[in-house]
């Protein structure tokens, strides 16, 4: 197991490594920094200044040096300007140079500044993933009982009036991606115009103007069921097809199952059957599912927090590559492959954990 | 503005029918002629049989043709403005229509006064050009490496199946903001990209038809040639805008969405081709093949494909579905595409600005998308279950 782990973990090193540099390089094309040097300088630079520019900010050079510094690994650059003053990655303005260290890479939690927000990118960050905590919580809290049971009711009796229904009820959520679940369910809960709000207004049920919010601002400071439940639901609707069929398919599969006519001829309830005996070995596939859902709803949480300006983890990836902001988005991107890459070595080893018959390769 | 000069929604219902005049003819006459002819149609025919892929085709043979009529269907100018009313609601009657004008917005119109009924339509017609498109070409970059990757193991597959797990392992979203921007395509990136991507076709068919006719030069150099010069040919116009005879081109703008998309889709279409040839390696006629003495791309391409085809298909029917979603969400954060675009995503973007106030230009876009998307969804659905009762 030890040496399984430690070879995932290698590979999983690796693979970090060649994103992150991939990112790098994609971020830091000569356009973009040209266009940084324009908006940190002035409009009006010319082509010269723009290029000395460059070269005077530690963004000339090779590329693969400069991943290099800012991952940590190589010496900071340090540039004394014909002024004589001394600047460089490491240095803070207004400190001595001499006091600074000379590496400060993510590795030494560096992470740079942002232009946008105007505040280190570490800390605009980690209180972005806070509130992406908040709202990925509610969405596992949503999304994984209800798939998963409405896996295990339709895989139960494969082809009853049951399975057909939830199978086309996952079919059509598969096939509702989150910009448009997210204005459907706008028009029909929040909109002023049209939906259920105007009626329930007018009857005086709800004393507000839509029955749930349309934005979900105000969730950041304060969680209520109205301004979180639809963003929400945009986001698990989305996974929620998709882990109910993984759940079906391995519980058709398992129903089939010598064992489980066993246990039926020597005449244990339907029920205890299905609680017992199956369920457990036909979860150990929806679980490496559900581990692998995490990517897609990175990219379910960009979409909803846009559309219901939530201003978390996504909505700072969006501002972040609109405004060009290259640190930010450097790392937004390593926050995200790392929570891809882990979630991939979580589901490897708890695929192995959980199910015995697999030995170690 | 007078309010009873509005249509009913039972008139706007009855114009809408009207408009797609030549689209219910073509599936009334698709659908007669393949349920009578069903037991001749192999694998569509069976589909005939099935309730949910019956549906499934329905909705997809509806956005086809819808594409293919869009120009008779459209009653406006899917990117010109009509009047200064912003957001008229849907059967609103133009302030002052010229001769042979239609007369009404009969899906409202958007914040530009541009003609949602009509946008609507023609965006079929671009999402249905692109994402087929796309698809193809990302099956035959998968197929051509997932072939040999799952016969040959290997470091071939080690080394491929990290690049494949390396392109997965990039949230999608931030891969298209990376590679769908304005400024990239100064760089040349796309370009590169499409030189690598768009050769694979070419590869794939000279390999296939050499494969199969080396025994006899003649055939071979005639059908290996042919391949060459038309697939070289389309590749110089696409990939490098390069093409002597000007007839292959793509937009710079759409080469960079193409090629994305086709980057995106392509390293999951690699893993399920070597999944299925990994399990057909070790099957009896295969080990035939060998002992005949068959190369191993003849055994590959036409041995091994053609009793894959199954899941490929259903894989390819979603994963048209699945590009479409794509390109809906490129189009929603406004990457790649012109503003003026009458694709789905951007109109949905366009129109969600407004959303608690006036629904109607991001919606009817939305139920478009979904409905295609549904539709290849069951019609996948509907083919597996067909394909399993061979």
């Amino acid at each position: 197991m030890l040496k399984f782990v430690a070879r995932r973990l290698g590979v999983m090193v690796l693979t970090a490594l060649a994103l992150t540099f991939v990112v790098f390089y994609l971020t830091n094309l000569p356009p973009n920094l040209e266009k940084l040097a324009r908006t940190e300088g002035s409009v009006r630079m010319t082509d010269q200044a723009v290029a000395s520019w460059i070269e005077n900010n530690g963004h000339g050079g090779s590329v693969f040096g400069r991943y290099a510094q800012w991952l940590g690994v190589a010496p900071g650059w340090v540039l004394t300007d014909d002024k004589g003053v001394t600047r460089g990655r490491c240095i803070r303005a207004g400190t001595d140079p001499a006091a600074a260290s000379s590496y400060c890479g993510v590795l030494q939690g560096e992470w740079g500044f942002s232009t946008v927000f105007k505040k280190p990118v570490l800390e605009s960050v980690l209180q972005k993933l806070g509130s992406t905590g908040w709202l990925m919580l509610w969405v596992m809290i949503v999304m994984v009982p209800t798939s998963l049971l409405m896996g295990v009711l339709s895989g139960m009796r494969e082809g009853s009036r049951t399975d057909r229904g939830l199978s086309i009820i996952a079919i059509a959520t598969t096939a509702t991606p989150e910009y448009v679940s997210g204005v459907i369910l706008v028009a029909v809960f929040a909109s002023v115009t049209a939906g259920v709000s105007p009626i329930l207004h007018e009857w005086g049920w709800i004393s507000t103007k839509t029955l749930f919010l349309g934005t979900a601002t105000s969730a950041m400071d304060n969680i209520t069921f109205w301004n979180f439940a639809l963003p929400v639901l945009t986001i698990a609707l989305y996974g929620i097809g998709y882990i109910a069929r993984m759940t079906r398919a391995s519980m058709t599969e398992v129903m089939v199952q010598q064992y489980i006519r066993t246990a039926r001829l020597k005449g244990v309830r339907f029920r205890d059957v299905v609680m017992r005996h199956a369920l457990r070995n036909a979860l150990i596939a929806p679980f490496t599912v559900i581990m692998l859902q995490f990517p897609w709803l990175l990219n379910g949480v960009v979409i909803t927090e846009a559309l219901f300006n939530y201003k978390g983890f996504g909505w700072t990836l969006v501002q972040a590559a609109g405004n060009n902001d290259i640190d930010l988005l450097l790392g937004c991107s390593v926050v995200a492959v790392l929570v891809v890459l882990v979630t991939q070595l979580i589901s490897d080893i708890g695929y192995v954990f959980l199910n015995p018959r697999i030995r170690l390769a | 503005m007078d309010e009873t000069t509005l249509l009913s929604w039972g008139q706007i219902i009855a114009r809408i029918l009207q408009q797609f005049l030549p689209v219910w003819i073509a599936l009334i006459v698709t659908f007669i002629l393949s349920i009578r002819y069903k037991r001749k149609l192999g694998l569509y025919g069976k589909l005939f049989d099935s309730p949910v892929g019956m549906v499934g085709l329905l909705l997809v043979l509806f956005w086809v043709y819808t594409a293919f009529f869009a120009d008779m269907i459209i009653t406006m100018d899917p990117i010109a403005q009509f009047g200064r009313v912003k957001n008229p609601p849907p059967g609103t009657p133009l302030v002052d229509p010229k001769d042979g004008q239609y007369a009404y917005f009969l899906l409202g119109a958007d914040h530009l006064a541009r003609d949602v009924f009509s946008r609507v339509v023609m965006g079929a017609r671009r999402v249905l050009m692109i994402a087929p498109a796309a698809t193809t070409f990302a099956f035959m970059v998968g197929v051509t490496l997932g072939l040999p990757a799952g016969y040959f193991g290997g470091k071939l597959d080690t080394a491929l199946s990290f690049a494949a797990n390396l392109v997965l392992a990039f949230p999608v979203i931030l891969l298209f903001y990376l590679l769908v921007t304005p400024e990239i395509r100064v760089t040349g990136i796309p370009t590169y990209l499409a030189a690598v991507l768009f050769i694979f076709p070419v590869i794939f068919f000279c390999t296939l038809f050499n494969s199969r006719f080396f025994t006899s030069p003649p055939k071979r150099n005639l059908y290996v040639g042919l391949t060459l010069v038309i697939g070289l040919w389309a590749y110089s116009g696409l990939a490098f805008n390069m093409d002597p005879l000007g007839v292959w081109s793509m937009d710079p703008n759409l080469l960079n969405v193409f090629v994305s998309v086709v980057f995106v889709n392509s390293p999951t279409v690699f893993r399920i081709v070597r999944g299925i040839v990994m399990d057909l390696k070790a099957r009896d006629y295969v080990a035939a093949g060998q002992t005949r003495g068959e190369s191993a791309w003849y055994i590959m391409l036409w041995e091994i494909l053609p009793n894959a085809r199954g899941p490929l298909i259903v894989d390819f029917c979603l994963r048209i579905g699945y590009t479409t979603i794509l390109l809906g969400t490129l189009g929603f954060f406004g990457l790649g595409v012109s503003p003026e675009s009458p694709d789905w995503g951007s109109t949905i973007d366009d129109g969600r600005k407004l959303l608690s106030l006036y629904l109607h230009p991001a919606i009817t876009p939305a139920l478009a998308l979904m409905s295609l998307v549904l539709g290849l969804n069951l019609l996948a659905d509907g083919l597996r279950e067909e394909s399993l009762k061979d």
